[in-house]
């Protein structure tokens, strides 16, 4: 856990950012195109569009927060 | 029949609910690969063995709380409380609030200065110190037994989400998973199993969380919700904590409000969240007194929490429950019945989570939701098979085995213990697809192992007479008196009504009771056995018992960082909680 090391909340940041991005991209597609898991109920609050977006908030507050090198934990 | 046949429901599922797409499978191989890599860039500070085994002691107050929480969150809690709120409604609940916020803030509060000041690597090791030789090794044997079990309960849930919602094969999702944790618990001991918990927790949330959120809305809101139960089951009881508990008949669950608060909050919580090395181990990591303190009030936070993506979509699942319609949550039932009808294409109560996930998450979200589930699991089987190897190597291997070893062979000895203990492991997940249901089976666990065990750490911690031979003979004796409650009423299921003292009692009201039977046994044999037997001299006892221990001054921080203050707000959630849903 010391400074130099990378902390969990990077791990997380990154891990979160990623997601963030592919699931927002996945998302607008839905959007665009109109096509929509058949299976899936509620598709008109575009989920994956606000949800996705919140992770990779989420994701990019933890990644710059806690990049290595920082000195946080 | 061979131990490892598979009931042919579970051999031959049914057709999956849902089919991942090229998104689902890249989110869920990200996962693998970075719960991989910590494993691999841990490894370098995982050498010596307080490094591997304690995580080098260097946890924050928020790390280990988050680990202490998460190591909890296995299959049981996901999958199994799911599948019980749909059975028993909100009762189910109680296993998170009354059964683990009290026995949390006690350890955090009152306990954790003796575990932390002796320096104990263990609880075991804890016994050792008080008791000596004779308590730890039965402790030391019980629980490893039973973490492997519990690992193996851990993989045969994984395994079936993964069969019920995806159409995996069973021993595929097995050895992948196994693998896995594995991997990186083997190659960075505590400290990566930690970071994994604490990355997996995260994960959880954001991938269970939707279902609640959108299952709320489709039903209309909490209210909504309430007139659809009421709709479907013509029964209010779903939706109370307390007010139905008078007697063993007026709810769900056939439970009664003592054994919820005796047998439930006090002996099984107090039990596992306080004497339950798998977690305990978490918040020994930490850095300092003040941190280890903390950490289970921090967890103590998010457990109150929990209910809300484990327990409500459970609720959910009755609320929108309507097999006419061709978008209704199926009627589920118990295991049994789906094991004694194979052709039905009927679904169990545990897999109402996954059901609701298929419902509302798309492409992307469902691998969201999948790697919540397996996160989960991991989460549950890391912690299981990192406490195992801790206790196979300082208080079996170290103690019988070889005194006089370096260092460097302990931490190999650790190292092989978890690969050998996953092996083990997997064996256990084939016999849990015997069992009936996941719950009692844990449950029965938890009541025979951890009562027994909890009388040995009060008397040993807050009794200053308790002596070497009460706290063998207790643990022992308790653990052979719990285990024979468990098989006559297993041999005699008409014995339920004695053990749970009423004839209305179900299995869950036997857990419960049978757990405060065997702690006030135990708890007989110390007090009786202590006043025939010679205690230690006071001396002794020093940074082991209340009364004979000088904790250490701790630096003066303002009241908003101390422990006390945050006991307090989780007290008053707490009760506010259980009076909003009385």
């Amino acid at each position: 856990m010391h400074g130099s090391r990378i902390p969990i909340w990077f791990f997380i940041g990154l891990l979160l950012t990623v997601y963030g991005v592919m699931i927002v991209c996945y998302g607008c597609y839905e959007a665009i195109t109109g096509k929509y898991a058949p299976a899936v109920q509620l598709t008109n609050l575009h989920t994956p569009i606000w949800w996705g977006g919140v992770l990779l908030i989420i994701g990019l507050v933890y990644l710059i927060k806690f990049r290595p090198g920082r000195g946080n934990q | 029949m061979p131990l490892v046949s598979v009931p042919t429901h579970l051999a031959f599922a049914s057709s999956p609910l849902a089919r991942l797409n090229g998104l689902d499978i890249a989110v869920i191989v990200i996962y693998f690969a970075m719960v991989i890599w910590i494993g691999f860039y841990l490894k370098g500070q995982s050498n010596t063995s307080e490094e591997f085994f304690m995580a080098g002691r260097e946890m924050t107050a928020w790390i280990a709380g988050l680990s202490f929480v998460s190591a909890n969150l296995g299959s049981l809690e996901l999958m199994g409380w799911a599948g019980s709120a749909y059975q028993y409604g909100i009762l189910a609940t109680n296993w998170y609030w009354i059964g683990a916020i009290p026995a949390m803030v006690f350890l955090g509060l009152v306990m954790m200065p003796f575990y932390y000041v002796s320096k104990t690597h263990s609880v075991p090791g804890y016994l050792d110190l008080r008791y000596g030789g004779e308590a730890r090794s039965v402790a030391a044997v019980a629980f490893a037994t039973e973490m492997i079990l519990m690992s193996g309960v851990n993989m045969f849930a994984m395994a079936k989400v993964m069969q019920v919602v995806l159409g995996w094969n069973i021993t595929f999702s097995i050895v992948v998973s196994s693998v896995a944790v594995a991997l990186y618990v083997g190659l960075g001991g505590l400290r990566s199993a930690i970071f994994n918990e604490v990355l997996q927790f995260v994960l959880i949330w954001g991938g269970a969380l939707l279902v609640p959120i959108l299952g709320l809305y489709q039903a209309g809101g909490w209210d909504g919700m309430k007139r659809n139960i009421l709709t479907n089951l013509h029964s209010d009881s779903y939706f109370h904590l307390w007010r139905d508990t008078g007697s063993f008949s007026a709810n769900p669950m056939g439970v009664q409000w003592t054994g919820i608060v005796f047998g439930l909050g006090f002996v099984i919580s107090f039990g596992y969240w306080t004497t339950d090395f798998l977690v305990v181990q978490r918040v020994l990591a930490a850095h300092n007194l003040r941190a280890a303190r903390m950490a289970p009030i921090i967890g103590s936070f998010f457990k109150m929490a929990v209910p809300f993506i484990v327990i409500l979509p459970g609720l959910l699942g009755l609320a929108l429950r309507d097999p006419a319609m061709a978008n209704g949550i199926p009627h589920l039932v118990g295991e049994d019945v789906v094991a004694a009808n194979p052709g039905a294409d009927l679904h169990s109560y545990n897999e109402i989570l996954p059901l609701m996930m298929a419902r509302y998450l798309g492409p992307g979200l469902l691998g969201l939701g999948i790697t919540a589930l397996i996160a989960g699991f991991m989460s549950g089987m890391a912690g299981n098979v990192s406490a195992f190897s801790t206790v196979w190597t300082y208080d079996i291997y170290r103690p019988l085995i070889n005194k006089r070893a370096s260092d460097s062979h302990y931490v190999l000895v650790g190292r092989l213990a978890i690969f050998i203990g996953v092996a083990v492991s997997i064996m256990a997940a084939y016999l849990v697809m015997r069992a009936h249901g996941i719950m009692d089976y844990v449950q029965a666990l938890f009541s025979i192992f951890v009562a027994p065990l909890l009388a040995a750490i009060l008397f040993g911690m807050f009794w200053k007479r308790a002596t070497r031979w009460a706290g063998f003979l207790g643990l022992f004796l308790g653990i052979i008196f719990s285990a024979s409650l468990f098989m006559w009423v297993k041999l005699n299921p008409a014995k339920l009504a004695v053990v749970a003292l009423s004839p209305y009692a179900k299995p869950m009201a036997e857990n419960v009771f049978r757990a405060l039977w065997a702690f006030c046994f135990a708890s007989i044999v110390i007090v009786l056995v202590s006043l025939l037997t010679k205690p230690k001299p006071v001396a002794e006892l020093d940074g082991l018992v209340y009364g004979a221990t000088k904790l250490p001054t701790e630096e003066w921080v303002p009241f908003y960082k101390r422990e006390w203050f945050w006991a307090t707000a989780v007290g008053i959630i707490f009760f506010a909680l259980n009076i909003l849903v009385w």
